[in-house]
């Protein structure tokens, strides 16, 4: 009982601190200006066009695969690998499940499957790649290293070590109703479960920020319009104070 | 010209088949362009020399700048260290130096923002790589945010589009602040504040230089073409890096705007005000010193009553003008607005193509076979015409309708994908000679490779840091100096400006 009131008190914080982090990130992101029109060339110069830009970076990560077809490939395969397997366990958040999330069930396995094997790769090619050792600090593996984790320790209780899904389940549904239920005491799913939290508390402060801030990236979201629309942020605005603020 | 001395290191071999250097730690720790010295800082608004508290103040300045800039803020936010960028910056691949791989480049600040701006960094620095700032950091920023041309190439392959350049700018920015500027770039920002060009040519020696060439013209096609200086009241006023005004190959491309406004019988002018295109503002990442410089040209198009402002051949200009002019100096509502505000001279050249208004002989160019080198600034910081991509296929145009041999270099060294040529973002200064050498080698390696195979006898540019630095270290590998024309050199050269009506 200690350990399920602990791990929801856990849990709790955790996603209070993920979701406080991470709006207080975008909030800062929204805040600050761009004062001049940077997007990369060729760059569309409608708003739809730049909609499509978004899109294909976020979905097909179009510019790693210009830049490296390795890290494109193991890192969208982890990518899209941990968004099959997040939408999997969507069936410990709803109650009765819903059909489309049972009916994907099998594929989230292989999607785990393919999760794993895109962080090991990524873990590979950082090893072995003389460039990205140099740029690699501890914490870069260590994320990599968490994330192998998750994914494994999840893949084992799928394949070897069983666990009681319908008692997590009634313990989840609990946490999210405030009608809380015993956590299964069983060690790789409190393992899973803890890693799981480390991973919600380090995202607001580590570089898994890249993932709101592909959105305020403003080579890429910005419209190519700069003849026709002025961008002049508030700072730069000298028309309200007198001229020759600065410079000579 | 006199033969190149030997130079004090060891020029790359060009290879076939470009290939990525295994990392080598501190290869270019020597290199550092000249320090500006007080009289050339503080008109430009910054301390003369190193301030006392020179860590509080960058580490404020870096505060500001990051509430300034958006791109600074999510790039230093963002990057996860995919590696994308590592083999991709022309100063790595041609100096195997780690630091000169762009997110190693970032990370000399990425450490610093992380150790005094995050969580992380202010409590397991270590761990996050967080870095105290030092005199040693300070030192690096300074040697290698001058290892950066700020060709945005870095930018095409990441995956959150994370602009080196733009951490460049921030970093020179920075440094500028606590009194540490580099002389090249400052001195002429002085002089364009100071005179109105870059090279602190005045008025009567450009009047003068300007009579020059319409002479050399006349004597030359028999044509009396103008090049007028400060024409109230004429339709265009170009604005062009003063190199065109004297330096080889540039003023070959002046002589070539003036035959095509000849030719189209379009009045136009110069301007002794704004005799200049180039911004260097843009290289310090000054938004102030930008803006002051820019303004001259709308102050100049004001003076002498133009209807429109065409812009020559210069690559980080042609960023400033269409990518910022509008936002730093804008409303433009006093030209004519049925034609582009700012407009490249290659748009305007092209425009008249379209409509047949030039009469070209394209066989003058038969004794070359023609390639194009794509200007970082223009390919990946600007556009022309109404579609992306006009950077790249308008120029081309230009060169096509110019001359019949004309190939490209390979794919991925030209368009969106071009190297620098090594000596842009205010690198263009002989105090950098190894790093501009070492730099060009992307460019110089896909040049040799169609000389070789095409028999490729000229490089067109439109950029006059481009022209310059090929001018420059074209030599080193082997190869002619002469192999650089202007654009507007080659379409000049194939104007029928004779006979005619």
């Amino acid at each position: 009982m200690i350990l399920s009131a602990l791990f929801s008190v856990l849990f709790y914080a955790a996603f209070i601190v993920l979701v406080a982090g991470v709006s207080r990130r975008i909030l800062i992101y929204w805040k600050t200006p761009s004062p001049l029109v940077i997007p990369t060339t060729p760059a569309p110069v409608t708003r739809a066009g730049v909609a499509g830009r978004m899109f294909r970076e976020v979905v097909f990560f179009e510019s790693l695969f210009k830049g490296s077809k390795w890290s494109w490939l193991f890192g969208w395969l982890f990518h899209f690998g941990m968004l099959v397997v997040l939408v999997r366990h969507l069936r410990y958040f709803t109650e009765p499940v819903w059909a489309w999330v049972a009916m994907m069930q099998w594929v989230g396995i292989y999607a785990g499957m393919a999760m794993l094997l895109g962080l090991v790769g990524l873990l590979i090619r950082r090893s072995a790649v003389d460039r990205l050792r140099y740029i690699s600090a501890p914490s870069d593996y260590l994320m990599l290293a968490l994330l192998i984790a998750i994914a494994g320790t999840g893949l084992l209780m799928k394949y070897v070590w069983h666990t009681d899904i319908i008692a997590l389940k009634a313990f989840v549904l609990g946490m999210m109703y405030f009608q809380w239920a015993p956590l299964p005491a069983d060690p790789l799913l409190l393992l899973h479960l803890l890693l799981v939290i480390v991973l919600m508390l380090v995202f607001p402060i580590s570089k898994l920020l890249h993932a709101p801030g592909i959105f305020f990236s403003p080579t890429r979201n910005m419209t190519d319009n700069p003849r026709e629309v002025r961008h002049v942020a508030a700072w730069a605005d000298d028309t309200a104070k007198p001229s020759g603020a600065s410079g000579s | 010209m006199a033969g190149i001395k030997k130079p004090e290191f060891d020029v790359p071999e060009l290879r076939e088949v470009m290939s990525v250097p295994s990392v080598v730690p501190g290869a270019m720790a020597h290199s550092k362009p000249f320090v500006a010295k007080p009289e050339f800082q503080v008109p430009l608004g910054f301390p003369g020399e190193l301030v006392e508290d020179w860590k509080e103040r960058a580490i404020s300045k870096m505060g500001d700048v990051l509430g300034k800039y958006r791109s600074v803020q999510v790039f230093m936010d963002a990057c996860v260290k995919c590696g994308a960028c590592t083999d991709k910056c022309h100063y790595y691949l041609g100096t195997a130096d780690p630091k000169n791989m762009p997110v190693a480049r970032q990370d000399l600040m990425r450490g610093v923002y992380r150790r005094y701006f995050t969580f992380a960094g202010k409590h397991f620095p270590k761990l996050v790589g967080a870095t105290e700032l030092t005199e040693e950091v300070i030192e690096d920023w300074y040697r290698y945010y001058h290892q950066c041309s700020e060709c945005r190439r870095c930018s095409v392959y990441c995956p959150y589009g994370i602009d080196t350049a733009e951490i460049t700018m921030a970093g020179r920015e920075i440094l500028a602040s606590i009194g540490v500027g580099q002389k090249y770039a400052n001195e002429i920002i002085g002089k364009v504040h100071k005179i109105g060009n870059n090279l602190g040519l005045p008025e009567p020696a450009l009047a003068d230089t300007l009579e020059g060439l319409e002479e050399e013209v006349e004597e030359d096609t028999g044509v009396p073409v103008k090049y007028p200086l400060d024409q109230a009241g004429a339709d265009v006023l170009l604005v062009t890096p003063s190199a065109d005004f004297f330096a080889e190959p540039h003023v070959d491309g002046l002589i070539g705007y003036g035959k095509v406004f000849h030719q189209a019988g379009i009045s136009w002018t110069l301007s002794s005000h704004a005799s200049e295109a180039a911004n260097f503002g843009i290289f310090i990442g000054n938004y102030d010193n930008m803006k002051q410089v820019a303004m001259r040209v709308k102050e100049a198009a004001l003076e002498l009553g133009v209807k429109r402002i065409v812009v020559g051949e210069c690559g980080h200009a042609w960023r400033v003008a269409y990518s910022f002019w509008n936002t730093l100096i804008g409303p433009f509502d006093f030209l004519d607005r049925s034609f582009p505000v700012p407009q490249h001279i290659c748009e305007f050249t092209w425009d008249l193509l379209q409509r047949g208004a030039l009469r070209i002989n394209r066989e003058e160019n038969d004794d070359k076979v023609v390639t194009f080198h794509d200007s970082c600034n223009v390919s990946r910081g600007s556009r022309m015409g109404n579609k992306p991509g006009g950077q790249f296929t308008i120029p081309r145009e230009i060169i096509k309708a110019a001359c019949n041999n004309f190939v490209d270099m390979a794919p991925e060294t030209t368009h969106e994908n071009t190297f620098c040529c090594g000596g842009g973002g205010g690198l263009l200064t002989d105090d950098l000679v190894e790093l501009r050498v070492k730099g060009a080698l992307p460019r110089m390696e896909a040049l040799k490779n169609v000389v070789d195979e095409y028999g490729v006898t000229h490089m067109a540019a439109i950029c006059a840091i481009c022209k310059s630095q090929f001018t420059k270290v074209l030599p080193f590998y082997g190869l002619g100096m002469d192999m650089v024309v202007s654009v507007h050199q080659l379409l000049g050269d194939a104007l029928e400006l004779g006979g005619g009506e």
